[in-house]
């Protein structure tokens, strides 16, 4: 079966520290979304839901389960896909495929992440939880990666530690412009770079938060999105890669092997190439991963992604504007929310619903990243 | 003890040990222990924000040693918590007890070695 795939509604709730559970936050994502896009719960087929850690976060398993009962899909199809920071890129993928394949007429993807309540300490170590043991016993987090991988890419490319601020600063700003950001103010670039070190080189300000919160989205076959919409969106192009369990592994610390190789399988099921891309959705959990992403998909020669940052390229009014939601920097990080929120900002672009945000596009990209690019899910959108 | 390697039939060299090579598919045909050697530092970082049971600050680098020809690279703590440089050649040292056992996330019994090798400066 051949089918187009469509995408003909979202919704994400407020990203911070909120009261809510899990299951309050999957829901709340998960109705607003049915209402989005005008569907009876009893036309879901199959509900996705993303998340990466609810049981080692609050004790709660099953919230598939919950999704699917709390919002009366039964007896739906459901599933819960963790892929780590990557879960809600993978519940694109997974939903896309229950469309492609003919199993599903409606889909349901919903991902969540409820952390605040931790500690970061204790948050931080959930996280690195992922990692192998060879590298757990050295007390590695994610953060480490990037302080190392950052310092590697400054001295390998000549490249000025001020440019990573500079990411902070443009999705700080563009955070601004969304209302459901969990930072809505600007910083300066002196702020960022006095900020408390976390990871030698990098400060406060080159990473992103903790954070709770859930995002949406509708799935469907463009015969069906016909009858529901008369401006939705086609994932055009999917694809997903998997890299080392062991960083250290890589060949290149400044190359993300799945970043690539998604994004190339992405852009040859689209038919399209880089240069087509309006507007993207990268996964800046931090700074540096701007960088890595923007060259593996080759927005940038490799060493170069930086002077784009630089010259104001990737800004809400450059050529091809990045992060406009606020990226997971300003707009927040709840791990299996992340690649959801990811499809639904260029779900917005694509059918002119960004508000403050709007850029003119008709093709949308959404990188979601898992680990340190242990996994990765590259998505392409089209408007319709 | 040991630091240990693994070599393939194609005489792909990784560290820490798989059940087949990472690159190529084969079966490992050989253990090479890497904590006689000394390596050079390719990257590192300070880390101040750690972890329960983790030391802090906690500084770590991504170490390039070469066996035979075919560099190898391993993540590692910096003993001591040295200062270090970007090219620094460094060697690994034995210590008993990285992180605190059972205070993390991971129980102490889990499937996860505590102890393992820092690295220091070359003496």
């Amino acid at each position: 079966m051949d089918r187009e795939v469509a995408i003909i509604g979202g919704s994400m709730t407020k990203f911070g520290q909120r009261d809510a559970w899990i299951r309050e936050l999957l829901s709340q994502a998960g109705e607003a979304c049915l209402e989005d896009a005008g569907v009876e719960p009893d036309d879901v087929d199959h509900v996705y839901v993303s998340n990466m850690a609810s049981g080692e976060f609050e004790g709660q398993g099953g919230i598939m389960n919950a999704v699917a009962h709390d919002l009366g899909l039964l007896p739906a199809y459901s599933q819960r896909i963790d892929q780590t920071s990557s879960s809600g890129g993978a519940g694109m993928y997974a939903a896309w495929q229950s469309i492609k394949s003919g199993a599903s007429d409606m889909t349901l993807l919903v991902g969540g992440e409820k952390m605040t309540h931790k500690g970061t300490g204790d948050a931080t170590d959930i996280i690195a939880s992922i990692t192998h043991p060879a590298e757990y016993k050295h007390g590695v987090t994610l953060p480490s990666f990037a302080g190392m991988t950052a310092r590697h890419y400054l001295e390998k490319f000549d490249a000025p530690r001020e440019s990573l601020a500079k990411v902070a600063v443009k999705n700080h700003e563009n955070g601004t412009r969304n209302p459901k950001a969990q930072f809505q103010k600007e910083i300066t670039e002196k702020k960022a770079l006095e900020s408390p070190i976390i990871a030698d080189p990098l400060r406060l300000y080159d990473f992103c938060p903790i954070t709770d919160g859930s995002a949406a989205l509708m799935f469907c076959p463009v015969e069906v999105a016909e009858e529901y919409a008369d401006d939705y969106a086609v994932v055009s192009g999917i694809g997903g890669a998997t890299d080392t369990h062991v960083v250290h592994e890589r060949d290149d610390p400044t190359t993300m092997g799945g970043v690539v190789d998604s994004g190339e399988e992405a852009y040859e099921m689209a038919g399209i190439g880089p240069d087509d891309i309006d507007v993207a959705e990268l996964h800046d959990m931090f700074t540096i991963l701007e960088f890595l992403q923007m060259e593996g998909l080759d927005f940038a020669e490799t060493g170069e992604a930086w002077k784009h940052v630089e010259e104001g390229r990737t800004a809400i009014d450059g050529d091809r504007p990045i992060n406009t939601s606020g990226g997971l920097k300003s707009k927040g990080h709840p791990l299996g929310a992340s690649g959801v929120a990811q499809g639904y900002e260029i779900y917005e672009q694509l059918v002119g619903e960004a508000g403050e945000r709007q850029v003119d596009a008709e093709t949308g990209l959404a990188c979601n990243v898992g680990g340190f690019g242990n996994c990765v899910i590259t998505t392409i959108m089209e408007a319709r | 003890m040991s630091m240990d390697a693994i070599r393939c039939p194609n005489g792909h060299v990784k560290y820490p040990t798989h059940p087949r090579c990472p690159e190529c598919g084969e079966e490992p045909v050989e253990t090479i222990d890497l904590s006689d050697r000394t390596g050079e530092v390719v990257t590192w970082t300070e880390s101040t924000a750690t972890p329960p049971g983790v030391r802090e600050p906690n500084v770590l680098a991504f170490v390039e040693f070469e066996v035979d020809g075919t560099p190898v690279r391993a993540l590692g703590q910096i003993a001591d918590n040295a200062d270090v440089e970007t090219g620094d050649e460094v060697e690994p040292v034995y210590a008993d007890e990285l992180r605190e056992p059972g205070v993390g996330l991971k129980p102490a019994d889990a499937d996860q070695e505590w102890d393992g090798y820092r690295f220091r400066l070359s003496q």
